[in-house]
């Protein structure tokens, strides 16, 4: 097993079978969470630092749990309350935290590319929790996780990610993951709520549901910030429900057995209509939580032994 | 009896933009003067000092259109003494000042404390130009015609773009009657808002905030139409995309009194250059695609574009070590702007003589100075250099105060041997 990666900033630095190598360690701590004794050593005495420039309560808690899990001590730090507010610079803060020797670092931060910046100056290992519109690796990965257990593959699937993939990072994330690993990428969403350049990510474009839908195996679905949703991308929220809302009829265009996501929080009858986000049948979004906490597990346990030496 | 004034330089190739002529050949330089020419290469004169160029290249000096030298306000990041130690070492006789400064130069009085500092401190000539509007918040023009017998050589606000048409044509009207140019920034404001990068792939995958290419014609439609209507004197600071070339080129053929420039980074890099954030690379408007990239370099051989600038902007480390959306604009580039422009030469896009019109002679001309010639009577504003002498950038070794180049660590050719200003060497051994 081999995992030559000193942080984990993005999908892009990946190869397939690293990805694989992430999934299969995942895989054990699923099992672990799921047992009576959730707890490892792997992390024992090493510190690990939730660095949250961003609001966040579900990718921070799920961190913090799994470098918990595994034991390690976790600290988090409400960025936006800090020094920073006084006008540290982040490269500063970077520094300041190099200072107390932590071994991994976590971070989310609103501006893309500023986890790498970061990535540069310090010793430690860092994860990217999240950094603008520009990548959100683990959330991929336990998205990956999810399809992999409800499918048994991760290769040759039809995908289709719906909404606002303009402002997403878990969606191009997902491209380049699902890519890499040769499934069939389609986005689905209104012209204004696409990146520019999109066709060149060789991937299929739709702007209507029923049409993208059609055979997938897997329905992504985004979330639309409360921001974007009155007058300047959209019309109004409702005439987007009508159009990208997933509800039962348009899931009808996908196979049978197509499971459904979102990388949450979700805003029902938005972008989801609550009988599907609900149906134990065709919703994995809770099962994606949970390999959220695993997947965040197997990358730290592998950014560790790199630190240790021991991969 | 050698003369104190008098020098001749031998065995030189000369370079004539005007004449669009490279010939080898002497120089004999007077006080300051280009005073004879001869197409001989071994002429002698007892009363000159002599000075062999071995074969090496000699040309008018730049003339950078749309430089930025920090004074007044920030000094930490580039002062007139090091602009002008920068300019003299990249070949740069004659830098032409932006006013977007800290306060804005948009009164006689900041422009005559410029000139004064420029006049003690710079080795090379400096013409400084003006704010169009106060502040350049586009609001209320400037003092024209006081700025302009204080000695500024132009009316600019920069990158900053005039919002209100009324107020821009206003001021193009009243800058006509007083035979002012103005220089402005062709780009659509609201479009281009906020924007790091040129949309397209690259821009997506890094998820930075873009600006479509389009925006640049149609800020240039606009400009255009302006100046129909007011019949002002007007230059495209920086014309950087391929689709706002047929624009200009039917704005020329009608007649309008436009000429359009473009910088030496958009010449010689394109926007998959910022890779993994580097924010050196971050400059405005932000690097094209390639195609344009080329497009532009033929507009510039086709003379289309008339005029390349360095658009020498210091930013100190502090600006430019932050996330790419947050990090400062602009890179310095008077040093290496002579090596960047021979990539041009050596891919065989442009030839000497082609190139130094848009680096010499015609800003010169647009702004009318007397330099920019290889003629009698032309001053002695001279740059002696090796198109091909090869070397690895090291930003360390620049003489601006701020080292933000995109070259750092780039293998180039080309330096410069010697500079002359009036006929004195400001640079060289």
């Amino acid at each position: 097993m081999t995992f030559p990666h000193r942080h984990l900033l993005g999908i892009e630095q990946l190869r397939p079978e690293e990805i694989t190598t992430i999934l299969d360690l995942a895989e054990e701590y699923v099992a672990l969470n799921r047992g009576d004794k959730k707890h490892s050593d792997v992390l024992s005495g090493l510190t690990q630092i939730n660095m949250f420039f961003e609001n966040s309560t579900r990718t921070q808690a799920s961190f913090e749990l799994a470098g918990k899990r595994l034991g390690a001590d976790v600290m988090n730090m409400a960025m936006q309350a800090s020094s920073v507010k006084k006008g540290e610079t982040l490269i500063d803060t970077a520094l300041t935290l190099n200072a107390m020797h932590p071994d991994l670092l976590v971070v989310r931060h609103p501006h893309s590319g500023a986890v790498d910046l970061l990535a540069q100056k310090v010793n430690c290992a860092v994860l990217n929790a999240g950094d603008g519109r520009h990548e959100h690796p683990t959330q991929a990965l336990l998205d990956a996780l999810t399809i992999r257990r409800a499918k048994g593959r991760l290769h040759r699937l039809s995908i289709a990610i719906c909404g606002d993939i303009a402002h997403s990072r878990v969606a191009r994330s997902n491209i380049m993951l699902l890519g890499k690993m040769e499934n069939r990428i389609r986005l689905i969403g209104p012209p204004t709520l696409m990146p520019s350049g999109i066709e060149e990510f060789g991937v299929e474009v739709f702007d209507n549901m029923d049409e993208g839908l059609k055979d997938v195996d897997v329905v992504m679905m985004l979330r639309l910030q409360k921001e974007r949703m009155d007058g300047g991308f959209i019309p109004s929220e409702r005439e987007y429900y009508h159009r990208y809302g997933l509800d039962a009829e348009k899931l009808s265009h996908a196979k049978p057995d197509a499971i459904v996501m979102h990388p949450g929080p979700m805003n029902r009858g938005v972008e989801i209509d609550s009988d599907i986000a609900d149906d134990i049948n065709r919703s994995v979004i809770q099962e994606q939580v949970e390999m959220g906490v695993a997947v965040r597990m197997a990358a730290m346990d592998l950014l560790a032994r790199n630190l240790k030496g021991t991969v | 009896m050698t003369l104190p004034n008098r020098t001749l330089f031998t065995n030189a190739r000369l370079i004539d933009p005007e004449a669009a002529a490279e010939t080898l050949g002497s120089l004999l330089i007077e006080n300051g003067m280009i005073v004879a020419v001869y197409d001989d290469a071994a002429t002698t004169d007892n009363s000159a000092t002599i000075i062999d160029c071995a074969g090496k290249y000699l040309a008018p000096g730049i003339v950078d259109i749309g430089v930025k030298v920090c004074e007044p306000g920030e000094r930490h990041k580039e002062s007139f003494r090091t602009a002008g130690q920068a300019a003299a070492a990249g070949g740069v006789t004659t830098m032409v000042t932006r006013p977007d400064t800290d306060p804005t130069i948009d009164n006689p009085e900041t422009l005559e404390f410029v000139i004064r500092r420029a006049r003690e401190a710079a080795p090379v000539h400096v013409h400084p130009m003006a704010a169009l509007t106060k502040a350049r918040e586009g609001r209320e023009m400037t003092e024209i015609g006081f700025l302009q017998d204080a000695g500024a050589v132009a009316f600019t606000d920069c990158d900053s773009v005039i919002v209100d048409t009324k107020v821009f044509s206003r001021a193009l009207s009243y800058a006509r009657s007083l035979g002012a140019l103005v220089i402005a920034h062709p780009q659509e404001p609201i479009l281009s808002k906020g924007a790091a990068v040129t949309s397209g792939k690259f821009a997506s995958l890094r998820g930075l905030p873009a600006v479509t290419a389009m925006a640049e014609r149609m800020g240039l439609d606009r400009d255009i139409a302006l100046v129909e209507m007011t019949g002002a004197r007007y230059h495209a600071d920086q014309i950087t995309t391929a689709r706002a070339l047929p624009a200009l080129e039917r704005a020329k053929a009608n007649g309008l009194d436009i000429t359009a420039g473009t910088s030496i980074h958009h010449l010689t890099l394109n926007a998959l250059d910022v890779a993994d954030y580097r924010t050196f690379f971050k400059i405005k408007p932000p690097l094209r695609e390639e195609e344009d990239r080329l497009a532009i370099a033929q507009a510039v051989a086709s003379g289309l574009i008339d005029i390349i600038s360095s658009m020498h902007t210091p930013q100190d480390e502090e600006s430019k070590r932050l996330p790419f959306e947050e990090a400062a604009s602009g890179a310095v580039a008077l040093e290496t702007f002579l090596p960047a422009a021979m990539r041009l030469v050596h891919a065989g896009i442009i030839d000497l003589p082609t190139l130094w019109r848009a680096m010499s002679f015609n800003p010169a001309s647009r702004l009318g100075l007397p330099s920019g010639r290889l003629s009698v009577g032309a001053p002695a504003d001279l740059v002696l250099f090796d198109p091909n002498a090869p070397f690895v950038m090291d930003r360390t070794t620049l003489k601006s105060k701020s080292r933000n180049t995109p070259f750092d660590g780039q293998r180039m050719q080309g330096k410069v041997i010697a500079t002359y200003v009036s006929g004195n060497k400001v640079y060289g051994t």
